[in-house]
């Protein structure tokens, strides 16, 4: 049998290593999942993973993988911070919809006015309607003890209500003869969010992504409050015994990652997606917490792994075209990749012995 | 007796139903939460129990071999859930979620071609004349086996953890660990078990979902019972009983909602459908807060991982 031990302090070089063991490890799984649905694997995961980069159609592709990036990238900048602190905000998909709704909804409201100042002023609307929603799992948290997770995931089924009801009524296009759907942004210039650079895939949202990460980094690395988060989550008690308030870091941290959750929505709502519909949210605050995780909560990792899952999502929809995998074993793989992922930590936090290796030792 | 055209025997009969899929998924995390292990993953063993049981179901024509089929969809995948969070000492929300993300993923690759069929019906419990007692026969006694059962299973639950000696030691690990540990019991096999006990009621839940409740299949069918099963514990202070009081009040709001709408209220829809979870939030607050709050009721030891230094 083996016996774990603990090692003192996480291994540094497991801690980089165990992202990609665990995307090996998910490609074995994956292959085999894609044989058992009657797939050829090889071709499957070349599909996946080689063809948007370098295939036949990667000039369009690489654009595609920028427009998928940006939002998990700023959704999961912003949860990493709360899930250092040990402050879990899963309710990002929630946050997502109603930055989207607050930010398109001050541009409709202004339609068809052309002003340079509609667009920075829809980005503030997108981030306060993020806020306000992670406001409420965030003060619940410190004025009444309630458990952050369960109420930001409930506010999700909420604004996904909400959501439908701007589709079909408070935002619906007056002249869209009375289909779901709000007016669309691609022919609102002053509130739209088109590519900057043809071809690219570049919008202000992936430009908020950069900059977001870099902010992030910064605030880890260099600020008091990345040191707090950080102490926080590492050693509570010495954190409190350090003056750290845990009150003002939910606040900080739920308020945080709801702003850039709403950023997330807004940028795609007026770009990609072009309007408010009913289903314009993708599941990016879910797949988010796995990019969290497989870029180590660190932001520059993030942005790795937000393209790696961004290409999970253009390869798997290349290849449910080309090949006929079904759309739903994308899902699949990349729930299996967060198992892996937190499987192999292990490596990270102890060390595997033997153990009767260890008692001939002694 | 009718209030906007609803029957209040009717409503009742309703909430029964309803309130079913919430009631096992919750008693079930229950017992895994007084182990002293939080496993956030019950809405996806909720709907991989919805899609295993449903699969089954059509396949033999036996609603009752829908539901083993439901609850060893959920064993399994909570297998993974147990494995890496006993074994390999993942922190167990993150797997939790993991869980669910994954659950939801598979449960829809697996449900393919599975839409649009219904499954074989569940025949009520024949209770004879009795069925016939004005109001009380509509309201209680005539219901499919499982709305019985599933009250059988808190009563279970609440006699073995309060009476007998594998309670108490299930509670021992839950309290603390360590201290269980040195007693000599086996903390991380209980954990399993209980962990299993918890999956096979959410398969449980899930199949009465796709099989009684609505009954058929499609993708996210269970619409976050599981984290309302979820939100019940805390309501119910990790008491059983209270789980079905929890349970009753839930499935109640969830039938009074979809009958207000069918009955064509004057309150728009969609405030409607998202009351469920309003209510949720708001029972949470007031279960959390204050100097009686469910929080000082919670397993010592909850959600914490243990590792056996020597």
């Amino acid at each position: 049998m083996f016996t774990l031990e603990k090692r003192p302090t996480p291994s540094k070089a497991w801690a980089w290593g165990t992202p990609f063991l665990a995307v090996a490890l998910t490609m074995v799984a994956g292959g085999l999942l894609f044989a058992a649905l009657g797939k050829d694997p090889f071709a499957v995961v070349r599909t996946i993973f080689w063809d948007p980069l370098f295939g036949e159609f990667a000039r369009y592709l690489r654009g595609q993988l920028l427009v998928k990036a940006a939002p998990l990238t700023l959704i999961a900048v912003g949860l990493a911070l709360g899930f250092r602190a040990g402050i879990w905000n899963i309710g990002a998909e929630g946050q997502y919809i109603i930055g989207a709704i607050t930010g398109a909804a001050i541009g409709l409201a202004v339609y068809p006015t052309e002003s340079r100042w509609i667009f920075p002023l829809m980005i503030l609307g997108g981030a306060f309607g993020g806020w306000v929603w992670a406001m409420i799992p965030a003060l619940l948290r410190t004025k009444f003890n309630t458990n952050e997770i369960l109420v930001s995931l409930m506010l999700v089924y909420v604004a996904e209500t909400i959501l439908s009801k701007a589709a079909t009524g408070f935002l619906r296009n007056p002249e869209g003869m009375g289909f779901p759907g709000s007016r669309s942004f691609s022919s609102y210039a002053a509130a739209g969010n088109p590519e900057l650079i043809a071809g690219t895939g570049l919008h202000w949202g992936v430009v908020a992504a950069l900059i977001a990460v870099i902010w992030a980094y910064v605030l880890l690395q260099r600020h008091l409050l990345g040191y707090q988060i950080k102490l926080a989550g590492q050693a509570p008690r010495a954190a409190r015994f350090a003056g750290v308030s845990a009150d003002r870091l939910v606040m900080l941290c739920m308020g945080m990652s709801g702003a850039l959750a709403g950023l997330a929505g807004l940028f795609e709502v007026t770009g990609p997606a072009g309007q408010i519909s009913i289903d314009f949210n993708v599941g990016y605050g879910f797949t988010a917490i796995i990019v969290a995780f497989l870029g180590r909560l660190n932001p520059f990792g993030i942005l790795l792994a937000a393209l790696l899952m961004a290409l999970t999502y253009v390869g798997g929809e290349m290849a449910a075209t080309n090949l006929g995998l079904p759309s739903s074993a994308i899902r699949v793989f990349q729930g299996m990749l967060l198992f892996f992922l937190l499987a192999v930590d292990l490596l990270s936090n102890y060390r595997i012995r033997l153990a009767g290796a260890a008692r001939e030792v002694r | 007796m009718d209030f906007y055209g609803i029957n209040p025997a009717v409503l009742i009969a309703s909430l029964m139903v309803a309130s079913v899929p919430i009631m096992l998924a919750a008693i079930g995390e229950l017992v895994v939460e007084k182990a002293g292990v939080l496993n956030l993953g019950v809405e996806g063993m909720m709907i991989m129990g919805a899609v295993c049981g449903f699969i089954t179901a059509v396949h033999t024509g036996s609603p009752w071999a829908g539901f083993l089929g439901g609850a060893a969809g959920a064993m399994a995948i909570s297998l993974i859930f147990a494995l890496l969070t006993q074994v390999f000492l993942a922190n167990q929300v993150a797997t939790g979620l993991a869980m669910t993300l994954f659950g939801l993923g598979l449960s829809s690759l697996m449900g393919q071609g599975y839409n649009g069929i219904k499954p074989p019906a569940m025949a009520d419990v024949p209770l004879g004349p009795l069925e016939d007692i004005p109001f009380i026969g509509r309201a209680f006694l005539s219901h499919d086996a499982m709305v019985y059962v599933s009250i059988l299973i808190v009563a279970g639950v609440w006699a073995v953890l309060k009476y007998s000696r594998v309670g108490l030691i299930l509670r021992a690990v839950g309290e603390n660990h360590d201290a269980a540990h040195a007693l000599g019991y086996k903390v991380r096999r209980i954990r399993v078990l209980a962990i299993l006990f918890g999956a096979a009621m959410a398969g449980l839940g899930g199949a009465y979902v796709s099989l009684v409740r609505v009954p058929q299949w499609t993708d996210g069918i269970t619409a976050g019972a599981g984290w309302i099963a979820l939100a019940i514990v805390v309501f119910a202070s990790w008491k059983p009983w209270r789980v079905l009081i929890g349970a009753y009040l839930f499935g109640g709001i969830t039938v009074l909602q979809l009958n207000l709408q069918a009955a064509g209220a004057r309150i728009p829809v969609e405030y409607l459908s998202m009351s469920p979870y309003l209510i949720t939030i708001l029972v949470l607050v007031i279960m959390s807060s204050g100097k009686g709050r469910a929080g000082l009721n919670a397993p010592a030891a909850l959600g914490q991982n243990f590792h056996a230094s020597r």
